[in-house]
Formats: structure tokens, C-alpha cells, sequence
């Protein structure tokens, strides 16, 4: 056993028995953060802040909502929305949180890919971020099912669907993942339980693994440049903190990044308070109905592109083309040849390629939305096209890049 | 030795762990089953002497929409062989039952009684009286869902030597 002294303070008989000065130094005042950053560096903790809003604005509804077939809308629609005091606030703030997390996921994700934070050392990183993403995805859906208004259910048909693998015609699966024929009570109860139970643990625990997939190669730097972390933190740590190229994590960076946290807490709050409507579908305020489909059926605007690359295509094919695309970006690290971690616009053609991405996954997520009617269905069947074809170019035109 | 042991230990743990392991699994997906009432409740029976021609019911099963339309002498004079084939029998009178979700994305198409075809409003897939693809993008007929013809009545989820046959012959999946 180790030895113990009398305490001379509160922290002191604290610290002995849980080290918390030692977990202090170690996440905060000695994990050192590059200075030559901006504001896109943030976001990791608007990200961290925005799940939070989730989980607190997500206890709050789980009070009160029924996951029942019978009394799951007007749990939601009447008890929530009308009769529990702010219900509103946190169904609003829960509804808006949900599609505002995927546009700062999209940010995050895109920062990564032009500062090139996936590669030599950084894989991992990348890699438990796109997990991040799928348990995201699913956390998204599942719970996007418990108003059982008409989209949920639709959506949920439509989705489960995709698991019978087109024509192979596994309606076999597609009955055991919703435990009936259609969407009914056991579908609803086990997404219900995925949403509040199983999907944010997972969730938890990824992060856990993004936070620790940064330890060891570090937060990227606006130039790509390699440094050597012990060296900068060892002038900081002599006093040199003008000459040191980093800075300590708390309470130095936090500042900084908390200040972006509060610009989003704004923009963010004027969106619950003013505009939660466009997290909110009309189409759902219609209690879910097996024996009526909505006229259009299309998923929330962060699913659109993906959506997009599966509708211009045939059954299969497009199935298949899906399946590429929500898994290929796992793959970028291995894809990208080129050993530049630098910023696109120095890599040729690769910030090409950057720009052409970026733009057609815009182009994927409008034509989502629209009829896939004359134009606007040769639109997205070329912008499917060439995000496919794009990804297959990618370890070409890495490849012959020059060392920087 | 003592590495022999310890080795051993190991690999009993790996051993006993592994099959609890692959029993909680086989429960776990177990409990995942649709339920025996679920089940029990997949079956709809149909009286089709109760039907009018020319007039679409929509009926329900395993929470589908089940289209049934007993069929006009003119529409059965217009009939081709592959769409007598799709024709559910019963006390002589022809019938079409099909399952009314478009094959496209399972969309309901609506009836036009007045030109006796079927438009789905969402991608503008039709289908003719017979559930048979007129336009695209739906990629077949309507499905017909598994059935037994017994007397007058007409059991939904079981499948009967008529059913069986069509689903040989490629008439439906």
C-alpha cells in the first residue's frame, strides 16, 4: 500500500487518494496544443458541447416520451409540446442539436481532409472520427423514428428495406432487424432502446477513443509542420512561451476555444428559439399511417448526398453504390499516396480534387432534395458518377504528387 | 510448468467464455424474432364473394396494403396469357391480389377505375389492371403475396399449390 499523510488540505486529501493533480497535468496543463491554428481547430469542442446539449435536452424528453405506437405521438406532439413546462425548449434545442451536429461534423470532416490530419500518424484519428460519424448516423435515425409521425415511419420502412440487399431479397433479415412484417410496436421499442441506450454508449466510448487516438500524434497545425512536441513544451515549460511553438490545452487554448463555443451557442440558440422549424419535417406532424405514403419520401439534409448516389441508379447497382459510399471515406488514409500532411492548396492536384468534393457532395445533397425529375435527375446521376469516379483518382493523382 | 499451467488455465477460460459467448449470441438474435402473436396475427383471410367488380378494396396484411380487384368480362377479354397467369381463382371468378406497394420504393399506387390502371404518384411508375409495369422506374409487377384459395375464401400468408407455382414460375418473388 502506498504511504499516506496527514492531509493538509481538502485537494491535498483528494489528490493522495485520486492523483488529481497528476490527471490535471497530464489532460491539461501539459498536453500541448501547436499555436499556428484558427478557429477550425475548435470545432472538435463544439462538437463535444453540442453532445452534451443532446444528452441533457435527450433526459429531459426521455421523462415524459412513450415509445408505444398508440401514445408515442401525442407523447411528443400534445405531453411534451404542450403540457410539460419548456417541453418545448428541449424538444427544440434536441431537433436542432441533432441536424446542427452533422453540419459541424461535415466542417470537422472537411478541415481534416484540406489540413491533410489523416495521415502519417494520424490515421486513427481519422479512422474512430468516421466511426464517430456511422454511430452518429444511427443515433440520428433511431431517433428520428420516436415521433412515429408519418416520416419516421416511412423512413423506417425505407431504410430497414435497404437490408433486404435488393436483389437478393433478404426479407428474412429485414423482418428481424424490425421484429414484424412492417414497423410496429417491437420495431419501435428496440429503436427506441438503441437511441436512449446503446447508440450513446457506443457513442461515449468512440469519443473516448478520438480523444485518445490524439495523444499520442497530436492536434495538426495550419502548415502541416512536423513539430517536436517535447522541445516546444519544454521551452513553454522554461518560461520561453513566446518561442515555444505550442501552448498548454487548459487553460490557454481552452480560452480560445471556448469562445468559439460561445459564437456557436449563439447561432445556435438563435436557431431553437427563432428557426427550429427546419429541423422539423411538416410531414411528421401526421401520425404515422402503414396504409398512406407521403408523397415524397426523403431522408433530413445531412443524409441527403448519400441518398443522392443511391436513387439514379437501378435496385443493385445503386445499393452498391451506396454501400461505396458510406464506407469509402474510412478508406482515405490508404487512398491518398502522397506522404504531404500539408494544406490542399499546396498539394496541386489534390486541392483539385478537394474543391471538386467538397462541391459535388453540395451538389449530391440539392439534388437530394428536389423530384429526381427530368434535369435534376441527370444532375445527380452525374454528380454520383463523379463522386465514385473521384475516389478512384484520388491514389492516381496522390500518387504522382511531389514531395513538398 | 508453471507456464504450462498458467497456459492451460487460459485457454479453459477461452474455452468456457467462448461458449457462453456464442450461447448469449444465439439468444440475443433469438429475441430479436418477430414474436409467435406477431406471427400467429401474419395471416388475413378474404370472403371474395363480398367483392364488385371493377371496384379496388384495399385490404390488410402483415400491415401491407392488399390490393384486390375483382376483374370486368372486358377486362378479361383483353387479358394476355402472361396475365391470365397472374389471375388468383376462385369459384370460377378471376381476381387480381397483389401486394400495393410500388416495386419501386413501396409507395402506394392509386386506382383509376376509369381507365382501370394503377399510377404511383410518387416516381410515376403505373401498372396496368393485372399489377403488370406499363411505365417505369418500378423494376416488376406488383407482388402477390402468398395464399391459399380454400372455397370461397381466400387465406393470406399461407402458401397454397396456386401460389407455389407462380412463385416457380417467376410470376411473382
Amino acid at each position: 500500500m502506498a504511504h499516506f499523510t496527514k492531509a493538509t488540505s481538502v485537494h491535498d486529501w483528494i489528490n493522495q487518494r485520486l492523483g488529481i493533480d497528476t490527471v490535471r497535468r497530464v489532460m491539461a496543463t501539459e498536453y500541448w496544443i501547436p499555436k499556428n491554428i484558427n478557429f477550425l481547430w475548435a470545432m472538435g469542442m463544439v462538437l463535444a458541447i453540442t453532445f452534451a446539449l443532446l444528452l441533457v435536452s435527450g433526459i429531459f424528453l426521455l421523462m415524459y416520451y412513450q415509445p408505444n405506437v398508440n401514445t408515442a405521438f401525442d407523447s411528443v406532439n400534445y405531453t411534451i409540446m404542450r403540457e410539460v413546462d419548456f417541453g418545448w425548449l428541449w424538444r427544440h434545442v434536441h431537433g436542432v442539436a441533432a441536424s446542427v451536429v452533422f453540419l459541424v461534423i461535415y466542417i470537422h470532416m472537411f478541415t481534416g481532409i484540406y489540413y491533410g490530419s489523416y495521415k502519417n500518424g494520424r490515421e486513427m484519428i481519422w479512422i474512430s472520427g468516421m466511426l464517430l460519424f456511422v454511430t452518429f448516423s444511427a443515433e440520428a435515425f433511431s431517433g428520428y423514428m420516436l415521433p412515429w409521425g408519418q416520416m419516421s415511419y416511412w423512413a423506417g420502412m425505407v431504410i430497414t428495406n435497404l437490408f433486404s440487399l435488393g436483389g437478393l431479397h433478404a426479407d428474412g433479415i429485414v423482418e428481424w432487424i424490425r421484429g414484424d412484417y412492417v414497423p410496429a410496436q417491437a420495431f419501435l421499442d428496440r429503436f427506441f432502446m438503441l437511441h436512449v441506450l446503446l447508440l450513446p454508449l457506443a457513442i461515449m466510448g468512440v469519443i473516448g477513443l478520438h480523444f485518445g487516438a490524439l495523444r499520442i500524434p497530436h492536434v495538426n497545425n495550419q502548415d502541416g509542420e512536423e513539430l517536436d512536441f517535447e522541445k516546444e513544451a519544454a521551452k513553454y515549460k522554461a518560461g520561453d512561451k513566446k518561442g515555444s511553438k505550442v501552448i498548454a490545452f487548459a487553460n490557454d487554448f481552452m480560452s480560445k476555444d471556448l469562445f468559439v463555443v460561445g459564437i456557436f451557442l449563439i447561432f445556435f440558440f438563435y436557431l431553437v428559439f427563432f428557426h427550429y422549424d427546419f429541423a422539423m419535417d411538416p410531414v411528421n406532424f401526421d401520425p404515422a399511417d402503414g396504409l398512406k405514403t407521403p408523397a415524397h419520401i426523403y431522408p433530413e439534409w445531412y443524409f441527403l448526398w448519400s441518398y443522392e448516389i443511391l436513387r439514379p441508379f437501378s435496385t443493385n447497382i445503386g445499393l452498391m453504390a451506396f454501400g461505396f459510399a458510406q464506407v469509402i471515406f474510412f478508406l482515405l488514409p490508404f487512398l491518398d499516396r502522397s506522404p504531404n500532411a500539408i494544406p490542399a492548396n499546396r498539394r496541386g492536384l489534390f486541392s483539385l480534387w478537394f474543391w471538386a468534393m467538397l462541391v459535388d457532395m453540395i451538389v449530391l445533397t440539392a439534388m437530394g432534395k428536389l423530384p429526381p425529375e427530368g434535369i435534376f435527375s441527370t444532375i445527380g446521376l452525374v454528380a454520383a458518377l463523379v463522386f465514385i469516379g473521384l475516389w478512384i483518382a484520388l491514389p492516381f493523382i496522390t500518387k504522382s504528387e511531389k514531395k513538398a | 510448468m508453471k507456464n504450462g499451467r498458467r497456459a492451460f488455465m487460459g485457454k479453459a477460460f477461452g474455452a468456457v467464455a467462448g461458449v457462453g459467448a456464442v450461447a448469449s449470441l444465439y439468444a440475443m438474435k433469438k429475441s430479436w424474432d418477430p414474436l409467435p402473436s406477431v406471427r400467429s396475427a401474419g395471416f388475413t383471410t378474404l370472403d371474395m364473394s363480398a367483392y364488385k367488380e371493377n371496384e379496388l378494396v384495399v385490404e390488410k396484411w402483415r400491415g401491407k396494403p392488399i390490393f384486390v380487384l375483382k376483374k370486368t368480362a372486358a377486362m378479361l377479354a383483353k387479358q394476355t396469357d402472361a396475365d391470365k397467369a397472374r389471375d388468383v381463382l376462385v369459384n370460377g371468378e378471376h381476381y387480381m391480389v397483389c401486394i400495393g406497394l410500388c416495386t419501386h420504393l413501396g409507395c402506394i399506387p392509386g386506382y383509376r377505375p376509369e381507365s382501370s390502371d394503377f399510377l404511383c404518384a410518387c416516381h410515376g411508375g403505373m401498372y396496368d389492371f393485372t399489377g403488370m409495369v406499363t411505365k417505369a422506374p418500378p423494376p416488376r409487377g406488383l407482388d402477390i403475396p402468398p395464399f391459399k384459395v380454400d372455397g370461397n375464401k381466400l387465406v393470406l400468408g399461407e402458401e397454397g399449390p396456386e401460389y407455389k407455382k407462380m412463385k416457380e414460375t417467376g410470376i411473382t418473388l
